[in-house]
């Protein structure tokens, strides 16, 4: 159990971490940032929105995305390709867009129902259902109404292009937050718990 | 970091962003509540007045709309064949309106404007425990961090390069996030220090 109040403010680092997973989806977007199996260039943005919930945890992931996001909107062309602005968000990808912020929330929230050390299985579950299964459940939709297609359609659409895209990105998100959990074991909130008690008793 | 305003003097570049908002999104729900030729003629007219209106060049103006192109044309084949011509072009009017006029919205108004706009339209948030000093401060730390970020992005791939470990991902990904914590941790002691945050 936490000793602290689950609604304590965030703390300088809190907000640094926040800013700088914001930064890292806008980074994974840009041109050349990484192509997979050599030639053909995939988006890495949704990467980034799966390893803010998976390393942040679900206030601090959703609200790096919800950074993200904000900027977008307020017109930084920090999208892949260089897209930005409020069109994005009238557009038929919107849905998606929100998407991200509640598939991290639910990616971070499962990820903080597991006692530390966390298994890789446990990530790939999170990010399989917070970062496909939330994302194209609020992408598909959204989708289907603005272009006034029958969901069965946006739905095949969607399944055939991202979703291949998407399981590998499950993938290193999993691989990749089990690491970086090893590297920085305090980074979910609780998980800080036992060793900032041990350091009380030590001195 | 440069955004996607296209500096002017119109009309449209001086409105309050605010005023351009509640514009926007008037626009955009009568265009999909009376879905119909004849209002959709009606907002083209408006919407190519407008953009005139703000000097932006044509080519910028269609630059904003390439995104679209795909989808445009698969649906437009596709809805044809379903609902017919006119259904088509209703559905596919409707959204490259609605995208032609939320982009001139961001074109005539610069990223300060808007983020000005935004932190005062969150004010109201403050009674359900919103600080919206931090939310400034995470917005503009954010833009001051993508440089920072993407830099260690560019120095892990070249890492990477030169082991010939370009095909693995996990290579790649993994000290780009770690990195990325680490200077989170840096950048948190140097906003404490500051006595910014806590």
């Amino acid at each position: 159990m936490s000793l602290e109040s689950p609604r304590r403010g965030l703390t300088a680092v809190d907000l640094s971490l926040i800013a700088s997973f914001a930064a890292l989806i806008a980074a994974l977007g840009l041109p050349g940032a990484l192509t997979v199996g050599g030639t053909v260039p995939i988006t890495l943005q949704t990467l980034g929105v799966m390893l803010a919930g998976s390393v942040l945890g679900w206030r601090r992931g959703m609200l790096a995305v919800i950074t993200f996001l904000a900027l977008v909107a307020v017109g930084l062309p920090l999208l892949a390709g260089g897209r930005g602005g409020i069109a994005v968000f009238v557009g038929p990808s919107a849905g998606y867009l929100i998407g991200w912020i509640i598939g991290a929330g639910v990616i971070g929230w499962i990820i903080e129902r597991h006692r530390p050390p966390i298994p890789t299985w446990w990530f790939a579950l999170a990010n399989v259902t917070g970062g496909i299964a939330v994302i194209y459940a609020i992408g598909i939709p959204v989708q289907a109404f603005i272009t006034q297609t029958s969901g069965v359609v946006a739905t095949a659409v969607a399944a055939v292009v991202y979703l291949p895209g998407d399981a590998v990105k499950v993938v290193i998100a999993s691989l990749v937050a089990a690491g970086v959990h090893r590297a920085y074991p305090q980074l979910l909130p609780g998980s800080g718990q036992p060793s900032r008690r041990a350091r009380e008793q030590d001195g | 970091m440069i955004g996607i305003y296209y500096p002017g003097t119109s009309w449209l570049h001086r409105a309050p962003p605010g005023l351009k908002l509640v514009m926007l999104l008037l626009f955009t729900t009568t265009i999909v509540i009376f879905r119909s030729l004849p209002v959709l003629a009606g907002a083209a007219l408006l919407i190519f007045i407008a953009y005139t209106l703000a000097r932006i060049p044509m080519g910028l103006a269609l630059t904003q709309l390439r995104p679209l192109r795909w989808i445009v044309l698969l649906l437009m084949a596709f809805q044809w064949w379903l609902l017919g011509w006119e259904r088509a072009i209703e559905i596919v009017g409707t959204l490259v309106l609605a995208v032609a006029a939320a982009a001139l919205i961001t074109l005539t108004t610069t990223t300060t404007a808007m983020l000005a706009t935004l932190e005062r339209m969150l004010t109201p948030a403050r009674f359900i425990g919103v600080d919206i000093e931090k939310v400034a401060l995470v917005l503009t730390l954010t833009i001051r961090v993508v440089p920072v970020i993407a830099d260690i992005v560019g120095s892990v791939r070249d890492a990477r390069r030169a082991r010939g470990l370009e095909r693995n991902a996990r290579a790649f990904v993994t000290p780009v996030v770690i990195r990325t914590v680490g200077y989170s941790h840096d950048l948190g002691d140097a906003l404490i220090a500051r006595g910014v945050g806590d």
